[in-house]
């Protein structure tokens, strides 16, 4: 009796459930805006791979017979320098080039960095109730009590400026924003049966965390760091614009940003086209995590 | 297929579970000036199972039944009296032998959308048990948790597939299955079918009637519904307010409860027949609030024979009639 009723239900399910991977794209795909955000990620993603080749000059390179020439639509303007020359004769679009390249491997690096530790906070902070727990989020609190760029500035003014410790410093601002998230997530999975199942199967506290309790939480983090890689790039950039960041003559766009600040009235592609870099980035990167956001949050669906 | 799941484990009739007065109190802290309290969820149950059997814990919402399971399932320990699991003592303070005692007692929860891990495909979920208790192999594992799917009604198929492509009932036999996978002698489920459709709860009841007799399980069963009892128990517990009330063989139970708490749970099960419906307005109000008990017998605010008595002494619980009771008037009461 029971294998003949156990049968119908599974015989209507058979008909293809589809794999989560495959609903979840179907979700993506209707978001156009995200779809456009991932298309220039992917784009920007390719540039930074294969900056060398692509960029026409080297990034350091001195022009002294182009200084500040301006992009080849204007009078003025040649092929051989396609977006312009900056004050001192380098090729803008080979900076901007080999500035994708800065910029993804300073969001990748802060995000990275960021997950790994606001994880772990995240997950000993849900685990262990009690002092660890407050001793934990109070921490997350006092880093969150100050705004982002000024709590970078302090970092970077204790360890001094550059590139890296820049790097370090954001990831220092986004890592609240993972433990905060993580935590709340464990905290609702905790109070799942199948979490008692497993800890009555024996299961010992890092399987707990990290095999059953961890990707079960993963939904809320991927959107976080989505949307933390472009706070990542900005704060990054705004720490080069004032010169706590990255040093000249690494192409980084707040750096060159802010070299050329003063030839915002006599060349505008020295400032604009930077500028314009970072604000494509952030909006692509804000637009996909909208998107991700829409697609993996079940309460959201339709 | 299911002989390569599990020999026999010792002979039917082997006591598996002796709980003697056990206890569970917890202190609640209710404001800086007010001081503690104790809530009893559990106080003074005894009971002795053995294999192929099956007790029931009947009682209300509130009565302690799911905080017992939590105790005999060895995720909380007692605050008095002693459990002995196959004759060892799981609370001795010797971590292996507890180790060792868990994989023997296992659980089936109520919800069973909340109860398997939905990241996991079915064939791990049944796994994870042999990973983390046995050195078997990868074929290995997949051969037993294949016959446990079979032995469980489900198909191989069924192997690769996430949790969320399953209806409740089958979900719940997974569940069942991964109860299984260590050869437990006790399996506690808590109101295993109370979260599904009615025509699956047959179908799940008599899966579980059966795997009793195939592996020689002990079943505690902790359920509100005495339709479903009926069916599955071999002796009921009823409790109330964590005090045990009623205890005994099924069939007496049901013909004739002795104890006025009894009598009231069996008048509110629902009958179709109207001819057979008892009076259910022989108990009235809610239950007691389990941090301010009633003196005397914890039922007398809404026992229908209540006497002064009853308000000042606790009933101890006595033989009458063949089952233990806890009323003062037992004998006068015969249902």
């Amino acid at each position: 009796m029971a294998t003949d009723a156990g049968a119908i239900p599974a015989a209507a399910h058979s008909a293809a459930p589809p794999h989560p991977l495959v609903e979840f794209w179907r979700y993506f795909r209707q978001n156009k805006g995200a779809l456009a955000g991932l298309g220039v990620i992917i784009f920007l993603g390719l540039v930074a791979i294969f900056a060398d080749v692509l960029a026409p000059h080297p990034p350091a390179e001195q022009f002294r017979d182009a200084l500040l020439r301006p992009p080849v639509w204007q009078d003025g303007g040649t092929w051989r320098f396609v977006l312009g020359t900056d004050d001192i004769g380098r090729d803008i679009l080979s900076r901007l080039t080999h500035g994708a390249r800065v910029s993804m491997a300073v969001g990748v690096f802060v995000i990275a960095l960021g997950l790994l530790v606001g994880v772990v906070l995240g997950l000993t902070a849900g685990f262990f109730s009690g002092p660890v727990d407050i001793a934990i989020m109070r921490a997350m609190d006092t880093l969150l009590a100050m705004p982002a760029l000024l709590l970078a500035i302090v970092v970077v003014a204790i360890l001094g400026p550059g590139l890296f410790n820049a790097m370090l410093a954001v990831s220092v601002v986004v890592l609240p924003g993972f433990a905060r998230l993580t935590r709340a997530a464990v905290l609702t999975e905790l109070s799942k049966d199948y979490v008692t199942a497993a800890r009555m199967t024996g299961a010992r506290l890092p399987r707990l965390m990290f095999i059953t309790v961890l990707p079960n939480c993963l939904a809320p983090l991927i959107v976080q760091a989505t949307l933390g890689f472009s706070t990542a790039i900005l704060d990054t950039a705004a720490l080069g614009f004032l010169g706590l960041g990255a040093q000249p003559p690494t192409p980084e766009w707040g750096t060159m940003l802010s070299d050329a600040l003063q030839f915002i009235q006599r060349a505008w592609w020295v400032v604009t086209l930077p500028g314009a870099a970072i604000l494509l980035t952030v909006l692509a990167f804000n637009l996909m995590g909208d998107g991700l956001r829409d697609a993996l949050d079940p309460k959201l669906k339709r | 297929m299911v002989a390569a799941l599990a020999p026999k484990t010792g002979a039917a009739g082997d006591v598996v579970i002796e709980a003697v007065d056990l206890k569970r109190h917890y202190d609640i802290r209710r404001g800086l000036f007010r001081g503690h309290a104790t809530v009893r969820a559990v106080d003074g149950i005894s009971f002795v199972l053995a294999a192929g059997r099956t007790l029931a814990i009947v009682g209300e919402s509130g009565s302690g039944k799911s905080t017992l399971a939590r105790v005999v399932t060895l995720i909380e320990p007692p605050s008095g009296g002693t459990l002995k699991l196959m004759g060892r003592e799981p609370f001795s303070g010797d971590a292996t032998a507890q180790r060792e005692l868990r994989r023997a007692v296992q659980m089936v929860f109520q919800d069973p959308y909340g109860s398997l891990n939905p990241r996991r495909k079915v064939g791990a979920i049944l796994e994870e048990p042999l990973i983390i208790n046995t050195p078997m192999k990868a074929a290995e594992r997949r051969k037993r948790a294949l016959a446990m799917l079979a032995a469980v009604n489900l198909r191989p198929e069924h192997y690769n597939r996430y949790p969320h492509m399953f209806s409740g009932g089958q979900r719940q036999r997974i569940a069942i299955a991964r109860a299984l996978m260590l050869n437990p002698r006790l399996v506690v489920a808590d109101e295993p079918v109370s979260a599904l459709d009615i025509s699956i709860q047959a179908q799940v009841l008599n899966l579980m009637m059966d795997l009793q007799e195939q592996f020689n399980l002990a079943y505690l069963f902790i359920s509100h519904d005495l339709s479903v009892v009926r069916h599955i128990a071999n002796d009921v517990l009823v409790m109330y307010l964590g005090r045990p009330v009623e205890h005994g063989p099924k069939e007496l139970l049901f013909t004739q409860p002795r104890h006025p708490y009894t009598m009231a749970l069996l008048a509110a099960t629902p009958r179709v027949d109207p001819g057979q419906r008892i009076d259910p307005q022989i108990v009235k109000g809610e239950l007691p609030s389990p941090l301010n008990p009633p003196k005397g017998c914890a039922f007398h605010t809404r026992c229908p024979f209540a006497q002064d008595r009853c308000k000042v002494d606790v009933p101890a619980l006595r033989t009458v009639d063949g089952r233990l009771t806890a009323c003062h008037f037992a004998e006068q009461i015969a249902g």
